[in-house]
């Protein structure tokens, strides 16, 4: 098989992966009576032609980029993590622990406490599983899948019998106190210009207290942190000792050992990173957004930073892209069932497609591909 | 707990179990020859939900069970394709194809029918009978055992039966046939049978595709049998714990039976919670739920013997030049 320049590995192998997805998407769309090019222009005006679109698609992006991160740490050290689903919703109890049960005098105090308490619930969700797979050789991938159907189990336990606030049907803890509330997009200095209501003639409106009035969105500053975490998951990587340790045990476990590196230091270390990831997306739904825990809190997005990863190539940059790029789908997704007879369950297929050309038939693509690189005959 | 009650719950158990089981076999084949299948899921979703499309419109119960084998075989026929032919990550292909299925049928069911990704209720010759065995009534007069056959053996849908009588024949195949002792082999060290002209490529497609027929047979009893149709998302982790009961097993078919009746009675348990409270204990109900994957956990920890999967299980096999 020919061997691609890097370039094409980088960029050509994720969009042909994506045209792909995209191509047996409309087959499927056009196969239930559907139109794919309608389909795509509901979604592109949903979610990436108004603010009020971007709003909602950065605030699934910062989800999506905080597992995506996850995956991609321990994908480095050769664990596939399938987990960050459940890492995620225990990080949502340790948000909602810290939020509802600690007096906080200030959000951006509440913030920093909140991470601490996402990442400390996140990583212990993943320490069995990487205990286990470091220690006893059980498979890291099917101790997750098992961890995540015990964190479900968990949650609803502990949302029906201790968080559940009395009178209260619904399994959901009770709202956090305003405090605590995030600011969100349209709260915020010069960005939330962009949220501001007009009337037809195009002045701004105003409330009756004379205040200009906002669209709401869910997008809050925990977007930012997720480029920090983007930013520091590429320092942690490529310019710090431990990164290198990871990338070489994930190279070559066997080369790593003889270099000194500890398989089980690493294993863990790597782990405890991918659930700490995972677990901070809860500052972004359920302190964020939600403002209370719900069942089922992380709604698939531990899933979802597996196609991110797999998308983005596993590095930052790439998972920030294509964390955008599922914002965008899961938003336009959404203005899908609104709009459209379309069902809002497209946006499960094209994630299971990316996932399987970007994961499974990358070979595929590469072969594909390698017929317009093969080195001229001389 | 009086004995009605215990037979109850054991019909309840094998009812629960059989999905189990056959999926639990599939993934027997599957894994006993080298590739990792965590698509059962998938696979099993989208046969249950062409079983209630077909059963339903065509009013027969035959025909959607073919329809159920097909749905699935093009599930397997792809992560074939991905994790043999083109040599991609086995895990991966298969949480993709779960995705492709969670979401497909529902696409699938909203345009054929409308009801909210549901396939209409199920009924007459579109729904799998009960059989009722041979002397049931004659022998319920016979103490103890007598019940137990009219109302736990008797009385299941055929699949039940065909289910129970695939651990044997599973047994036969893998561990008293040439084409068994191939199939193992090339899940242990495909480059053995390689050497001896046998094609490695070939035996794990054959092993993939028995895997998707024993998927499709699990969906459509599912829809068709346990249930009066298709409901999205019906599976409800069920291949999951059809994974978790294999690696309880240790992969091997007689032990899968044993795991998944284990399994299917927490089930089952799981949907009576006031028998555990009449005897006193207090349960809660998601900690019966999660008790398939606390146990598999525990096996996988090793606590109770080590559960070593085949070899070469998970690494596509690169024939050399």
């Amino acid at each position: 098989m020919t061997k691609l320049p890097t370039w094409a590995d980088v960029v050509l192998v994720p969009l042909i992966s994506l045209l792909l997805a995209a191509l047996v998407s409309a087959l499927v769309l056009l196969a239930i009576g559907q139109s794919p090019v309608e389909a795509l222009s509901v979604m592109v005006k949903g979610a990436i032609m108004s603010p009020y679109g971007w709003g909602y698609t950065l605030y699934y992006a910062t989800s999506f980029i905080f597992t995506g991160l996850s995956v991609t740490v321990a994908y480095h050290a050769g664990l596939f993590n399938i987990g960050s689903e459940g890492q995620a919703q225990l990080g949502g109890l340790g948000v909602a622990l810290c939020c509802l049960f600690l007096p906080w005098p200030h959000w951006s105090l509440a913030l920093l406490g909140a991470m601490a308490a996402a990442a400390l619930f996140g990583a212990a969700w993943a320490a069995v599983p990487a205990y286990l797979q470091a220690r006893r050789g059980s498979h890291i991938v099917i101790t997750t899948i098992m961890f995540n159907y015990i964190a479900a189990a968990l949650m609803i336990y502990l949302l029906v019998d201790f968080l559940r606030p009395q009178g209260s049907m619904d399994p959901a803890s009770a709202r956090f106190p305003a405090v605590v509330s995030l600011p969100k997009f349209h709260e915020l200095p010069l960005i939330g210009d962009f949220f501001l209501r007009y009337t037809p003639d195009g002045q701004v409106r105003l409330n009756p207290q004379g205040l200009p009035m906002y669209q709401k969105v869910p997008a809050n500053i925990s977007f930012f942190l997720a480029i920090l975490a983007c930013i520091g998951t590429w320092i942690l990587l490529w310019h710090t000792r431990l990164g290198y340790m990871i990338r070489a045990f994930g190279k070559s476990e066997k080369a790593a050992r003889y270099a000194g590196i500890s398989a089980v230091k690493i294993t863990m270390i790597t782990m405890l990173i991918s659930g700490a990831l995972a677990g901070m997306m809860a500052i972004n739904n359920v302190m964020g957004q939600a403002e209370r825990l719900l069942q089922n809190s992380a709604e698939g997005a531990g899933f979802i930073g597996i196609a991110v990863a797999l998308m983005g190539r596993n590095h930052p940059i790439g998972v920030f892209l294509a964390a955008i790029l599922f914002g965008f789908l899961y938003q336009g997704g959404a203005a899908l069932g609104l709009e459209t007879t379309i069902p809002i369950e497209l946006r499960i297929v094209v994630q299971g497609l990316v996932i399987l050309f970007t994961g499974a038939l990358d070979q595929m693509v590469r072969m594909m591909l390698g017929v317009f690189f093969r080195p001229r005959q001389a | 707990m009086d004995y009605a009650t215990l037979l109850q719950m054991l019909d309840t158990t094998l009812r629960l179990a059989t999905p189990l089981l056959f999926a639990c076999l599939a993934g027997l084949y599957s894994e006993r020859a080298g590739v990792f299948d965590i698509g059962l899921e998938g696979k099993m979703l989208m046969a249950a939900m062409c079983a209630g499309s077909v059963a339903y419109l065509t009013g027969s119960v035959w025909l959607g069970m073919l329809a159920a084998i097909g749905g699935s075989l093009i599930f397997a026929l792809a992560h074939g394709l991905a994790s043999i032919t083109f040599r991609g990550n086995q895990l991966i292909s298969g949480v993709a194809l779960n995705f492709v299925a969670s979401g497909i049928t529902v696409l699938v069911a909203l345009a054929l029918f409308d009801q909210g990704g549901r396939t209409p209720p199920l009924e007459g010759g579109a729904r799998m009978a009960e059989i009722t065995l041979p002397l049931a009534e004659t022998l319920r007069g016979v103490p103890v055992l007598g019940p137990f056959y009219a109302d736990v053996v008797s009385g299941h849908p055929i699949l039940v039966y065909v289910g129970l009588l695939m651990v044997p024949a599973t047994w036969w195949l893998l561990f008293r046939t040439r084409f068994g002792l191939r199939l193992r082999a090339v899940g242990e060290n495909p480059a053995s049978v390689d050497t001896a002209g046998v094609s490695v490529k070939r035996l794990r497609f054959a092993a993939v595709l028995i895997a998707g027929v024993l998927c499709g047979l699990a969906g459509a009893y599912m829809a068709t049998g346990l249930q009066a149709g298709f409901g999205r998302e019906m599976t409800a982790g069920r291949g999951y714990i059809a994974l978790a009961a294999l690696i309880f097993a240790k992969w091997r078919p007689w032990h899968a039976l044993w795991a998944c009746l284990l399994f299917g009675f927490f089930q089952s348990l799981a949907l009576r919670p006031d028998v555990l409270a009449n005897i006193g204990l207090k349960i809660p109900v998601p900690a019966l739920d999660a008790l398939p994957y606390v146990l598999t956990v525990i096996v996988l920890a090793g606590l109770v013997g080590k559960a070593i999967p085949p070899r070469a299980g998970g690494e596509p096999y690169v024939k050399e030049r």
